[in-house]
């Protein structure tokens, strides 16, 4: 990155940046130049390296990090450069909210989605590569080049401090701005209500009906719901089937999905040898029998749509 | 410290940004490196506001963060509407302007 600066802004430039600031946090007034320079030069990397991260990793969750640590990075930014409601705004707003957000999406949308290494146009992604190589040149050689005054900083601009001063402004003189922006995220939220609402088309089965159903098809062991998967309070027990009155594993109790993976486990592994182990089983299951009328409900909606 | 630096620097975010859009396939990625595109802007912003000695540029970089945060929220339900749909989050499945 700095090699990239010093050969566009040419020599002198580079030079400047780099020997002259004890001299310039000298003369400048607001001082802490030199620390300025410090956060900058310490910070700047990891913007580059998060936003880098995100491009080029395969995984999505990785991206959605690394772009994380970005928008820290630019907190950072923010603070130093005497914008510190902006920078605090930057962590609740981006990092807090927007990013928790993406990474919701991710897990509901998938985390295994990656990216297909068709080209669908051909040639695109040397001719990306090329228009961004040739748009950070221009940009760079244009500001590097370009002569700007110190800055002059916001003593006369926020003399009581700065979030006072941006109340000042937001109510003032931008205070239909702000208006109209408190519509849009209003009408945005109800956007996102009205995109992601399922109608539900036909009325939801009462436990009455299903119970009813079960009968029907001949099965009334299951009349009153399916069991429940084993709490051994071990490790997560949806992968462990319940333990029937008789001691024995029930196939029903887990979901087929984790059996299809291979995920589910065998009641052997956790049952204690000797005549003792038969009834520690027996008393957890009972409890959860009494307990879990919840999850007995949500195990219920899953085995029924693994049956289909 | 001059605010050459904080403009380079927020230049090669938003080139950055703009090479994840191009490049990558995946929507959630390409929707993240617009957000990286317009936070660089605010960097650019921010850091001439201060070299004017001015909050107008802080104002426009608040501005843009709120927008940015409604864009993601209707983006995201686009998106999750999409995949329930399509079971896919390329981009390049979309390519029927229907649902």
């Amino acid at each position: 990155m700095t090699s990239v600066l010093s050969s566009v802004t040419g020599g002198s430039a580079a030079m400047a940046d780099w020997a002259v600031p004890l001299a310039a946090g000298a003369t400048e007034s607001s001082g802490g130049s030199t620390g300025e320079q410090v956060v900058f030069w310490v910070m700047a990397p990891l913007a580059v390296l998060g936003a880098l991260g995100l491009v080029l990793s395969r995984k999505v969750v990785h991206g959605a990090l690394s772009l994380a640590v970005t928008m820290i990075s630019l907190a950072v930014f923010y603070l130093v450069l005497e914008a510190p409601f902006l920078g605090v705004v930057q962590v609740v707003v981006y990092t807090g909210a927007i990013m928790m957000l993406f990474l919701f999406v991710i897990m509901l949308v998938g985390v295994d989605a990656s990216d297909s290494r068709v080209e669908t146009i051909r040639g695109q992604r040397a001719a990306a590569v090329l228009a961004v190589l040739g748009v950070v040149v221009l940009l760079t050689a244009v500001t590097g080049r370009a002569t700007l005054p110190d800055p002059a900083g916001m003593e006369q601009a926020a003399p009581d401090g700065n979030v006072p001063a941006i109340a000042d402004l937001i109510f003032g003189t931008y205070v239909w701005a702000f208006e109209v922006i408190a519509a849009l995220l209003i009408t945005a939220a109800v956007g996102a209500m009205a995109l992601t609402h399922r109608e539900q088309i036909f009325a939801r089965p009462t436990q009455r009906e299903q119970a009813e159903r079960r009968f029907r098809e001949g099965r009334p062991e299951d009349a009153a719901g399916l069991p429940v998967p084993g709490v051994y309070a071990r490790h997560n027990a949806v992968d462990t089937p319940a333990l029937l009155p008789d001691g024995t594993p029930s196939e029903a109790s887990i979901s087929r999905v984790l059996v299809a993976r291979g995920a589910a486990r065998s009641v052997d592994e956790f049952s204690l040898s000797g005549p003792a182990g038969t009834d520690a089983p027996d008393e957890t299951s009972g409890d959860d029998a009494e307990a879990g009328d919840d999850a007995s409900e949500a195990g219920d909606d899953t085995a029924k749509g693994g049956r289909g | 410290m001059s605010p050459t630096p904080y403009l380079v620097l927020s230049v090669i975010l938003f080139t950055i940004g703009g090479a994840g859009v191009l490049l990558r396939r995946n929507a959630l990625v390409a929707f993240m490196s617009v957000e990286l595109m317009l936070n660089a802007a605010n960097l650019a912003f921010v850091a001439f506001a201060r070299m004017h000695g001015n909050l107008d540029g802080q104002i426009v970089a608040f501005f843009v963060m709120v927008v940015a945060a409604a864009e993601v929220v209707v983006g995201l339900a686009i998106i999750v509407t999409i995949f329930r749909t399509r079971r896919s989050a390329s981009v390049d499945d979309a390519s029927l302007l229907k649902l």
